[in-house]
């Protein structure tokens, strides 16, 4: 590997933040900077009758609606939710005005004092209720073959239903933003994964053109898609207090109140029926996705889509219908959460198949083989699988890593072993990628290279794969490859940093954008190269009857998780997961690595102990005692490997990664979870309570 | 109420409510940011300081507890050799993502080594476990602190 693009390097923002010289928001002073705190709805849907407030001593400001000089709407997908509340409520948490000032201890004072007088409506709790209702924000369906016809054939046919929970973020370093009204431009700095949106919300709230607003990423401690879109809702009400007040403005969340109203990972509820033809395999599948997608719609109807496209996971089903529905209930709103709805609906498939299996007598991983999605195959939405499939030497791998050939026929009570199969649509979903068409700057400037993107640096490693892949092209020392500082006045707008599309697509126009620099590096002192984003002309898309090619192409995976189960508390203990991943070419081996185990490990969370339930629309768990996130006592012991396989539009071959761990250890710990009990498992999170039920009531 | 206690080396004196947390203490009056807060109720170890030695969640010490002991941050810490060592280490180990855990942990690693300098794949793991990382998965980390046991070997 000596010269390979994989060999690991130092991580370029590791020796700050290893030694707490790093600055994140909350660390940034500004000069006469205020502080400001939000008062939000403790009701699930009301209408505001009246708001009363104290009077307010010099120096401190209460800023609501009525201070917006612009729309009062976040822009996002959906542009539907307000920055502070219009005449109603609908959900707890809700934003509705701050309070701003000098002095936290007397805004918290002040907060106490305001009383909202509301009048009760009839709210919406849970899925199930919103489909009763028919709260729908979006419905979408799509089908390949002849499903019904299909279903007359079918010698057998088996229903079943999946559930997945709540997930919480637990970004470590809490939500914050600080709005700057300064020389008649609005600055923004804050804790953010997609600049531009950001700046499009200010755009929207204030009204202005977008020459007079600055968005300027802070260092950001983690965001898992929770800084997505959420920032730029706490940015925009910064922005109307700092120019209300003239002076900057700082909110930094604590975690009960980020909990509270911050997005999170869409609940969902998977309904399938399948028709097994005369040799057991599945020929037609019929998917019924539903998803809560709290109070506002946002982002939900992008996270339904990919949820929908994922659904089949690495399996060619004959004959297929797809229906998805986003309801709206009167929880938090849902939002972007790595994975971006696909580990939903892929942990219902994965568990479906292993269910048919095992009902079936035949041993899951030889049923799912026979069902393998092959090169040349027409994928789920009628697309193309244009590229080399190595699913089966990823299986054989994680096989021989795992010895579950061996461990699976040794089957004990409370001591068991799964697995899962999976992929990750790579990029935007549809036609993301051709409308957004981000762009690049790299900039020669005598011995060194300066390079123009918005793609941010969160944890994990934008900055250091992004400069390796210009520096291992121009066979620069990395310290002569420079990241320019992410402020949208110095930056072109090379899309938000999501979707797994850093490495692939920003990556890739850097690798060509490098590779022209080379050609012409003895030219002039200095040269400017600028590329946007071309979608490939072969790739066709049907936004409206979601016919074509999803996603230009995938990632793959494989895990296999071994289990023991208390047989007392029923408590899970995930001794070891064995991982292989197919993407493309790791741009860095060690801090894939890292990417990867991570992203284990927060999705065994999901499945095992994060539980987080809502009981009238207000969450039972707001702080990390009652949230419970994987400990160091908790983790498995991990193999991770990658098998490479070079795409040829991906920078030296890479494809997507950092949402692909989210979608495999889920059904493969479910998978070890049934196997140790002996029992179907349809729902996450695994609870003792969960488990002890079903295992009695099996028995 | 006056505490006298000695941060980072210097001795210092300041006048403060005593039931005021020494999170706020640090971050606002000595502005030692790499001190961080992530839940403020000793859940995740984001804050974590040495008391006389030992790793403390700063989010849980009143004012009231410092008087006469010995406070050392990152501030003071990143000076030492046994500090090179595991910034070495854990550079190698790649322990660290986003890193706003990570001096909370550099803190623990160091109050783990100076009471078990040779700390077994447990024992790590027990000394972590009051210290949340979201992104790395803590493996890693592990290796970060195996490496530094073992290169920093006679410094603890």
């Amino acid at each position: 590997m000596k010269d390979s693009i994989s060999k690991p390097i130092t991580r370029v923002d590791a020796p700050a933040k290893i030694s707490g010289a790093a600055k994140y928001i909350g660390d940034i002073h500004f000069e006469n900077q205020l502080f400001a705190k939000t008062v939000r709805s403790d009701k699930p849907k009301a209408k505001i009758v009246s708001i009363k407030t104290p009077s307010l001593p010099d120096g401190y400001y209460i800023i609501d609606k009525n201070d917006i000089p612009g729309i009062n709407r976040m822009r996002t997908v959906v542009s539907d939710h307000p920055i502070f509340a219009d005449d109603e409520v609908n959900y707890i948490g809700q934003p509705i005005l701050l309070v701003v000032g000098p002095e936290r201890e007397k805004i918290y004072e002040i907060v106490s004092q305001i009383k909202i007088e509301y009048k009760d409506e009839s709210a919406v709790f849970s899925i199930e209720e919103a489909e009763e209702k028919g709260t729908v924000f979006t419905e979408y369906s799509y089908s390949k073959g002849e499903p019904e016809a299909a279903f007359h054939d079918a010698v057998k046919i088996i229903e079943d239903e999946y559930h997945t929970g709540l997930q919480e973020h637990v970004y470590l370093e809490p939500q914050g933003i600080t709005g700057e009204y300064k020389d008649e431009t609005m600055f923004i700095y804050g804790s953010m994964q997609c600049p531009f949106y950001v700046k499009g919300a200010i755009q929207d709230v204030l009204g202005w053109d977008s020459d007079r607003i600055r968005i300027i990423q802070s260092i950001t401690g983690g965001a898992f898609g929770g800084k997505e879109e959420f920032p730029s809702l706490m940015a925009c009400q910064v922005a109307v207090a700092s120019l209300k007040t003239k002076r900057p403005v700082q909110m930094i969340y604590d975690r009960d109140e980020d909990i509270i109203c911050s997005t999170k990972r869409h609940p969902s509820i998977v309904h399938y029926k399948a028709g097994l033809g005369k040799s057991n395999q599945v020929i037609v599948l019929n998917i019924d996705i539903i998803f809560d997608a709290g109070a506002y719609s946002e982002l939900s109807p992008v996270v339904l889509q990919r949820g929908m496209f994922s659904a089949t996971g690495v399996y060619n089903f004959p004959h297929l219908s797809v229906r998805g529905r986003n309801f709206m209930t009167n929880n938090v709103p849902s939002g972007a959460y790595r994975g971006f709805g696909a580990p939903q609906t892929i942990f219902g498939t994965e568990m479906l198949m292993h269910n048919i299996a095992v009902k079936l007598g035949v041993d899951p991983l030889k049923y799912k083989i026979n069902h393998l999605i092959k090169r040349g195959d027409p994928t789920c939405t009628g697309g193309k699988i244009r590229d080399e499939v190595k699913l089966l030497e990823i299986i054989e791998k994680v096989e021989k890593m795992s010895g579950y050939r061996r461990k699976i026929e040794r089957r004990k009570k409370f001591k068991g072993i799964g697995v899962s199969l999976f992929l990750h649509g790579c990029g935007f979903t549809g036609k993301g990628e051709a409308t957004i068409k981000g762009k690049i700057i790299l900039k020669k400037n005598g011995d060194t290279v300066i390079l123009k993107v918005s793609s941010v640096e969160m944890g994990q490693g934008a900055e250091t794969c992004l400069r390796k892949i210009v520096a291992h092209t121009l066979s620069l020392p990395m310290e002569k490859v420079i990241c320019e500082t992410i402020d949208t006045g110095l930056i072109p707008d090379s899309g938000p940093t999501v979707a797994s599309r850093t490495t692939m697509i920003v990556g890739g126009l850097l690798r060509q954008a490098s590779l022209e620099l080379k050609d012409c590096w003895n030219e002039a002192n200095e040269i400017e190269i600028s590329k946007t984003y071309k979608h490939p002309d072969f790739l066709s898309w049907d936004d409206d009857k979601f016919v074509g090619d999803a996603y230009p192409t995938y990632s793959w995976g494989a895990n296999v998780a071994e289990v023991e189960i208390d047989s007392l508390t029923y408590e899970i203990n995930v001794k070891k997961i064995s991982a292989v991943y197919d993407v493309g070419v790791p741009i860095d081996e060690k801090m894939l690595r890292g990417q990867m185990q991570g992203g284990i490990v927060q999705s065994i969370g999901w499945a095992t102990i994060e539980v987080m339930n809502s009981s009238k629309g207000k969450l039972a768990q707001h702080n990390l005692t009652d949230y419970k996130i994987p400990t160091s006592m908790d983790v498995p012991e991990i193999a991770c490997k990658f098998i490479e396989n070079p795409y040829e539009f991906g920078p030296f071959g890479a494809k997507c990664a950092g949402e692909l761990p989210s979608a495999g250890a889920p059904p493969a710990v479910a998978a070890a979870v049934s196997n140790a009990l002996g029992i179907p498992i349809k729902s996450i999170p695994l609870t003792p309570e969960y488990l002890m039920e079903i295992d009695k009531h099996e028995d | 109420m006056k505490i006298e206690f000695i941060l980072n080396d210097k001795k210092r004196v300041i006048q403060v409510d005593p039931a005021s947390r020494l999170l706020d203490i640090l971050r606002d009056d000595f502005e030692l940011t790499s001190v961080k807060e992530g839940c403020g109720e000793g859940e995740c170890g984001a804050c974590v300081v040495l008391m006389d030695g030992k790793a403390v969640n700063s989010c849980l010490i009143p004012a009231g507890l410092i008087e006469g002991r010995h406070i050392v941050t990152m501030e003071g810490f990143r000076k030492t050799e046994r500090y090179k060592v595991i910034e070495e280490s854990f550079l190698k180990a790649g322990s660290v993502q986003c890193g706003f855990c990570t001096p909370g942990i550099v803190m623990s690693t160091e109050s783990l080594l100076r009471e078990n300098p040779l700390p077994s794949e447990e024992e790590i793991k027990e000394a972590l476990s009051g210290n949340l990382c979201r992104c790395t998965g803590y493996n890693m980390i592990f290796e970060g602190i195996k490496l530094a046991a073992e290169r920093g070997k006679g410094l603890w």
